[in-house]
């Protein structure tokens, strides 16, 4: 088994090389980038993918280890540079050039879909780091229960005392 | 290794076998009640967004597992793709004590009149065997009544001018409304609609022993923390238990039923846990494992006198497989409307179950069960990216803004849309898995992308300044509303078993499930399910002379 490690940086992931990690984290910041608050890179999203490709999506390891490298060809091809290695606006040009393809595009799409689930999923799955996802839509927590109970809030009068 | 005999032995403990067996114990049969899945408690209940019933990029929670499952989906072009449980073209229901009753979302439906009666009612459909049921609504109706009173159902139907006569009212008020709710009754009234409370098979007051509901946001697709959400795992199997007369075993998978030479059936070969062969005689064997399970085991069941496998002599097993096509629409708020009240889901209309102009039947329109912030990622307008800022702007601002409405349009059932046996493909086993194939009739399209503009005006009137629908696209459907793959009728070269879930030509085997359903409403079937298992299991008592049939 892998060693598990606490750090973000070097090679303490548990599949990713650096270089690997470095290549997904700019991609990741792409899908759902930093504005006013975190975006992909802050919440965890590529410790997320890098847990579960030891865990639930550990047959995906192979169209990972492919998918970046190609991934990274595609932008020497089309911009000259690795992916982590471009400005924003270029890194993007990259994204839709990729999006365009028939051949890259599925790899790009399990992306999207994984820093989906890292980003907005439980933080316990190793991603939405302090739940910063839940805070940006709003999502109350901790949850109440039992608040049936107590009729306290009067939706009538536009009450929500849980805000 | 030979076991003790028994009068029955029921397949599948969901919505279906959990009631046979409890009434068939009752009633003095001895009983073996076999389930595949676990046993699981509310105490087993992760609230995991990522990993649960409905939504399970990471797996499901309460079964099949992934490894031991696979199927054959065979897709329109027809390719086939080997797919596991928690992935897409599984059409999966939950494999555990109480089957989909345990994680669902609990909406407790009965079918209207027309539902039982869809070919008098529309006629013949091109392409479809559209068909009435031998049953009716009236013959079904003191056993929807049944099943609302013992499994324990809330709501208010009153406010609905078009449901079926009723004898009774329901056992439990509804729930308090939530926002949505307070938002799209008066839209839906201003349209000279008949909005009204969603009957659910969910405590709103303590009721059979259980509390109320605590409206938490984790409800369907997950187990219910304190138990209010009411299924056959905590009302029916523990009472058959109680009786003395019913033993659940589980883990065990059914390889197949025996049959004799006398074209009766003496038993099942079941795997237990360890992967041991058993085999259980019994008097009378009854198939409840849904509509691709049960008609997979049927199928997998062959010996002389049944070379295609039992109850298929007119190769109608496994025919007929259809679903609910769910269409609706988004609409999103001028202000904030999340309030984080479960289960969400409270307010419904029947106003376009039929009658709509130029279509058959038509679909049950209701407000969506409340949602993780996971769930709402892909429920964007269309023409806005799936990623990058404009999608993050999209789910910061419209999150608490959002309210969906849907319904589970009536399919147009088609011959050719089935399930059959695989001829490479075997599960953990050795069983050869179930083979999915066909797709939806084009009258089901239609009738749902109607019933996507009718969530839609809804919504408009409700005071939505953005709305946008949400469609489905042909497809094979059959999903946790699978049904009709052993189609109930009074001839025997049109339909698997009769008006009793009795197959036709092997009397002393039954299938109840939502297999018999000759159509499937415009609305969740499981009440029907349950209504039907009730109705089944007085006709098997009332002709059981000790240890056989009369």
């Amino acid at each position: 088994m892998p060693v598990v490690a606490c750090g973000r940086r070097g090679s303490s992931w548990r599949f990713f090389t650096a270089e690997e990690a470095r290549t997904l984290e700019a991609v990741c910041a792409q899908i759902i980038p930093e504005d006013q608050d975190p975006g992909a890179v802050r919440a965890g999203v590529v410790r997320f993918m890098d847990t579960q490709l030891t865990r639930f999506y550990k047959p995906l390891q192979k169209t990972y280890r492919r998918g970046i490298a190609q991934l990274d060809q595609a932008s020497i091809d089309f911009a000259g540079k690795r992916f982590a290695d471009l400005p924003a606006a270029q890194q993007l040009a990259v994204l839709h050039h990729i999006e365009s393809n028939p051949e890259l595009r599925p790899f790009f799409e399990l992306l999207v879909a994984h820093t989906m689930q890292g980003f907005y999923g439980d933080p316990r799955h190793g991603g939405n780091r302090e739940r910063v996802s839940w805070k940006m839509v709003g999502l109350p927590y901790p949850p109440l229960r039992g608040r049936l109970r107590y009729d306290f809030a009067d939706l009538a009068k536009g009450e929500l005392p849980w805000r | 290794m030979a076991l003790k005999p028994v009068n029955a032995v029921i397949i599948g403990a969901g919505a279906g076998g959990g009631i046979v067996a409890k009434e068939l114990a009752e009633a003095g049969l001895s009983v073996v009640l076999l389930e595949r899945g676990k046993w699981y408690s509310p105490f087993d209940c992760r609230k995991d967004d990522l990993r649960n019933q409905r939504t399970s990029p990471l797996g499901q929670a309460f079964g099949p597992d992934d490894d031991r499952n696979p199927r054959v989906a065979v897709d329109s072009q027809g390719r086939e793709h080997i797919v596991r449980a928690s992935g897409p073209g599984y059409q999966n229901n939950a494999a555990c004590v109480g089957g989909g009753t345990f994680s669902y979302g609990a909406m407790a439906w009965r079918y209207m009149e027309k539902d039982f009666r869809m070919r008098s009612t529309y006629g013949h459909v091109s392409g479809s065997t559209l068909a009435d049921w031998p049953v009716s609504y009236q013959d079904l109706e003191p056993y929807y009544e049944k099943a609302e009173w013992e499994i324990g159902v809330s709501g208010d139907v009153s406010g609905d001018p078009f449901h079926a006569p009723r004898r009774r009212p329901l056992p439990m008020p509804p729930l308090p409304p939530n926002r949505e709710y307070e938002i799209l009754y008066p839209a839906a009234k201003r349209l000279g609609l008949h909005p009204f409370d969603i009957p659910m098979l969910r405590n709103s007051v303590p009721y059979n022993g259980r509390p109320a509901c605590i409206r938490c946001r984790w409800c369907v697709g997950f187990a219910c923390e304190v138990d209010a959400k009411c299924g056959t795992h905590n009302t029916v199997i523990p009472k058959a238990l109680a009786t003395k007369n019913c033993e659940l075993r589980t883990e065990c998978v059914v390889k197949e039923i025996i049959a004799n030479e006398r074209g009766r059936v003496t038993g099942v070969v079941y795997f237990d846990a360890n992967d041991e062969l058993h085999q259980q005689d019994a008097d009378v064997v009854i198939v409840s494992c849904g509509a691709i399970e049960s008609a997979r085991l049927l199928l997998n069941s062959k010996s002389r006198l049944f070379p295609d496998g039992l109850g298929n002599r007119r190769d109608w097993v496994g025919r007929n497989l259809q679903g609910h096509t769910y269409t609706g629409a988004f609409g999103l708020m001028p202000m904030d409307i999340y309030d984080d009240l479960g289960p969400g889901a409270g307010i419904a209309l029947c106003d376009y179950n039929h009658g709509n102009p130029g279509l058959v039947g038509g679909a049950m329109l209701a407000n969506e069960f409340i949602r993780l912030p996971y769930q709402f990622v892909s429920m964007v307008p269309p023409g806005l990216p799936r990623w990058g800022k404009a999608h993050k702007d999209f789910m910061r601002n419209a999150y608490r803004r959002a309210i969906a409405v849907q319904g589970p349009t009536q399919e147009m059932p088609v011959f050719d849309s089935r399930v059959q046996v695989d001829p490479v493909v075997k599960d953990h086993w050795g069983i050869p898995v179930a083979r999915l194939s066909g797709d939806k009739h084009p009258q089901t399209i239609e009738t749902s992308t109607v019933m996507a503009g009718k969530a839609e005006a809804w919504l408009k009137e409700a005071g939505a300044v953005q709305t946008w629908k949400k469609l489905s696209g042909p497809g094979l459907s059959a999903g946790q509303h699978q049904a009709g793959t052993c189609r109930m009728g009074s001839d025997p070269a049109t339909s698997v078993v009769n008006r009793f879930c009795q197959v036709h030509d092997v009397d002393n085997l039954f299938v109840i499930d939502a297999s018999v359903h000759v159509t499937n409403g415009g609305f969740n079937p499981v009440l029907t399910i349950m209504a039907m298992a009730y109705y089944a299991s007085r006709h098997l008592v009332k002709r059981w002379k000790g240890t056989r049939f009369a």
